[in-house]
């Protein structure tokens, strides 16, 4: 790898006799040395377990690959449009583009808007502020395979306590299998993304609306704001950045996502998301083909819709 | 009363009743959880709407039967938790002999293409693990590594790295270089500094890290399935609880004390932790 130190035209004077390698090294050469050294180490594991297996996926999609014909495929075998082909012709994909959308969209929504919520509720001092802020925490970092069979055993049509309840409290006639009906399973999963996910946007809109100025508040006050009208007015557009941020995460965070859905409904009634499809086949159906191809279909529409943000909010910003 | 009154009021009380209601939301599972962990599946049945154990029915007999191995007529989850926790100490052990010199570096250091480190990670951090996973599915598959644990720390370190050499960079920044150079003055070498210098003054952000790389790696499930559902000697405890909650022979209750297994060391940690975690990840965000 060449160096771009400008140490490299200036040293040394021309009728010095030049003893290569015997030169001591600049600082700040020693420093770059020094400093692609320590950084190696991490860059090879990226770029082995993630970096080459991401080129690799593409390399797959313009293949005709199964488990079964692995081993007589190298890995520049014949290349063949035969799979994006397939995969957006075949009936479903669409649909479950659509409802990742849907899925991603309505996870961020709403796991931000809740967790402005919270934030809002647990800004100023009360006694046990730590403790309640810590346990508001808790669907974020617990395992997602407890939480999600919690939830599957709660909503559960036979013994689950919501049903039982809703039988009980609200007078419902029949029990209502929540994960396992079209009109209700997709509504449930991203509920779930809501409930999960809030924290992430809690933590770090708590620590947003930590920063912003009292006085500014204050001011506000003193010229007749109500608290409602403060909010609108002073707070809100001072987390804008913030919320925007989260946002582009979050969407894509769940835009990839394939934990929860497979858990929750193993993408039966209507939820299968890109994710748990890709999986399946992977798996199932052992066409490794067109798993990547979907694979590399769903990277692309998250790049293009990030795009497509990021050309919105930039050009916001500069106004 | 004026607008301002009544909002002020109105709110003060709303905001009390949104943190209950919060506090309710929050934590009702982790309770009906631990409820259902220690009731009779049998009672379960006949009254499945309670939120407590009725006095005389508590019973310890769920958490024997999950975690006896399969031949004494258990679950085995004495296996499981001895698989997660190996390889969720082995991920976090490397995880960090991999990022302090690299978060080190590209705090302090200027070399080519320290400025394209940051991005690359954030890409890698946000790039779909599902695209990842196909791959290495294939090459573990090639390779019989398909099954081992070792190849799953691999995938861990991996997946942690970016976040941990995040955290790390941040908390170095904030150590005086002055202090770096007078080590430098006084002879000591590059590692040296690392070793007596930063090393020790990083610590708590260094906890911080091993914590989340430790609930990241006990916590994951799709690498885990992909990779070692054949085996179920080698499961961890996330995936043996999936493959398990998806039949129907293993009661409920039993499962659920699977999960409080399963949650309890991550909810300890967190709490143990939780101000060095929030900090470490938040560090930078109030500025916009």
């Amino acid at each position: 790898m060449t160096t771009t130190a400008p140490e490299a035209g200036r040293s040394p004077a021309p009728e010095r006799p030049r003893r290569p390698g015997r030169r001591p090294l600049t600082l700040r050469r020693r420093e770059s040395r020094a400093g692609l050294a320590l950084v190696t180490p991490t860059l090879l594991v990226v770029v082995a377990v993630i970096g080459i297996p991401i080129v690799w996926t593409v390399v797959l999609a313009f293949q005709r690959v199964r488990l079964a014909t692995l081993r007589k495929t190298g890995l520049f075998g014949e290349l063949t449009l035969d799979n994006i082909d397939r995969v957006l012709h075949t009936p479903g994909f669409a649909d479950t583009l659509w409802t990742t959308v849907l899925y991603s969209v309505g996870g961020t929504a709403g796991s931000i808007v809740v967790g402005l919520a919270a934030a809002l509720a647990v800004r100023g001092p009360f006694r046990g502020r730590t403790l309640v802020r810590a346990s508001m925490l808790l669907p974020y970092v617990a395992p997602v395979v407890a939480m999600t069979f919690v939830w599957q055993v709660m909503l559960d049509p036979q013994l689950g306590i919501v049903n039982d309840w809703g039988k009980r409290f609200l007078g419902w006639d029949q029990p209502v299998p929540f994960l396992s009906q079209e009109s209700t399973a997709l509504w449930t999963v991203i509920a779930f993304e809501a409930w999960r996910y809030f924290p992430f946007a809690f933590l770090f809109l708590l620590a947003r609306l930590q920063a912003v100025p009292g006085e500014l508040e204050e001011a506000a006050r003193v010229d007749g704001a109500t608290p409602t009208q403060r909010f609108r007015h002073i707070l809100l557009p001072q987390l804008m950045p913030v919320i925007a941020l989260i946002g582009v995460l979050r969407f894509i965070m769940t835009f990839n996502k394939f934990d929860d859905v497979y858990l929750l409904t193993g993408g039966a009634a209507g939820t299968e998301v890109v994710s748990v499809r890709v999986y399946q086949f992977l798996t199932a159906r052992t066409d490794i083909g067109a798993a990547a191809a979907q694979a590399v279909v769903l990277a692309v529409v998250l790049l293009v819709f990030v795009a497509i943000y990021l050309r919105f909010f930039g050009a916001r910003r500069e106004a | 009363m004026d607008r301002d009154r009544i909002e002020t009021v109105s709110l003060r009380w709303l905001r009390r009743l949104v943190i209950a209601g919060f506090l309710v939301v929050t934590l009702l599972p982790f309770w009906y959880m631990l409820v259902l962990s220690v009731r009779p599946i049998e009672r379960l049945l006949l009254e499945p709407g309670s939120l407590w154990v009725p006095f005389g029915e508590l019973t310890v007999a769920t958490y024997a039967e999950v975690l006896k191995s399969v031949s004494d007529g258990g679950q085995g989850f004495l296996t499981f938790i001895r698989n997660s926790g190996l390889v969720a100490l082995a991920a976090t052990a490397l995880t960090l002999v991999i990022a302090i010199p690299g978060a080190y570096a590209v705090s302090r250091l200027r070399f080519f293409g320290r400025r394209q480190v940051s991005a690359l990670f954030l890409a890698v951090y946000l790039f779909p693990s599902i695209v990842i996973a196909i791959p290495l599915f294939v090459v573990f598959t090639r390779a019989g590594l398909r099954g081992s644990l070792t190849g799953l720390v691999l995938v861990y370190i991996s997946q942690t790295l970016p976040v941990s050499v995040y955290m790390l960079k941040n908390y170095f920044e904030t150590i005086p270089i002055s202090l770096e150079e007078s080590a430098a003055i006084d002879g000591a070498g590059r590692l040296g500094i690392i070793r007596r210098v930063s090393l020790p003054l990083a610590a708590p952000s260094v906890m911080a890290v091993a914590l989340y790389d430790f609930m990241i790696a006990w916590n994951e499930y799709l690498f885990a399935l992909l990779f070692l559902v054949d085996r179920p000697d080698r499961w961890t405890v996330s995936l043996g609880l999936s493959l398990l909650a998806d039949g129907v022979e293993v009661p409920k209750t039993v499962l659920m004390a699977g999960s409080v297994i399963l949650t309890l060391p991550i909810v300890v940690l967190f709490f143990a932790g939780e101000r060095l975690l929030t900090e470490g990840l938040t560090s930078g965000a109030e500025k916009g």
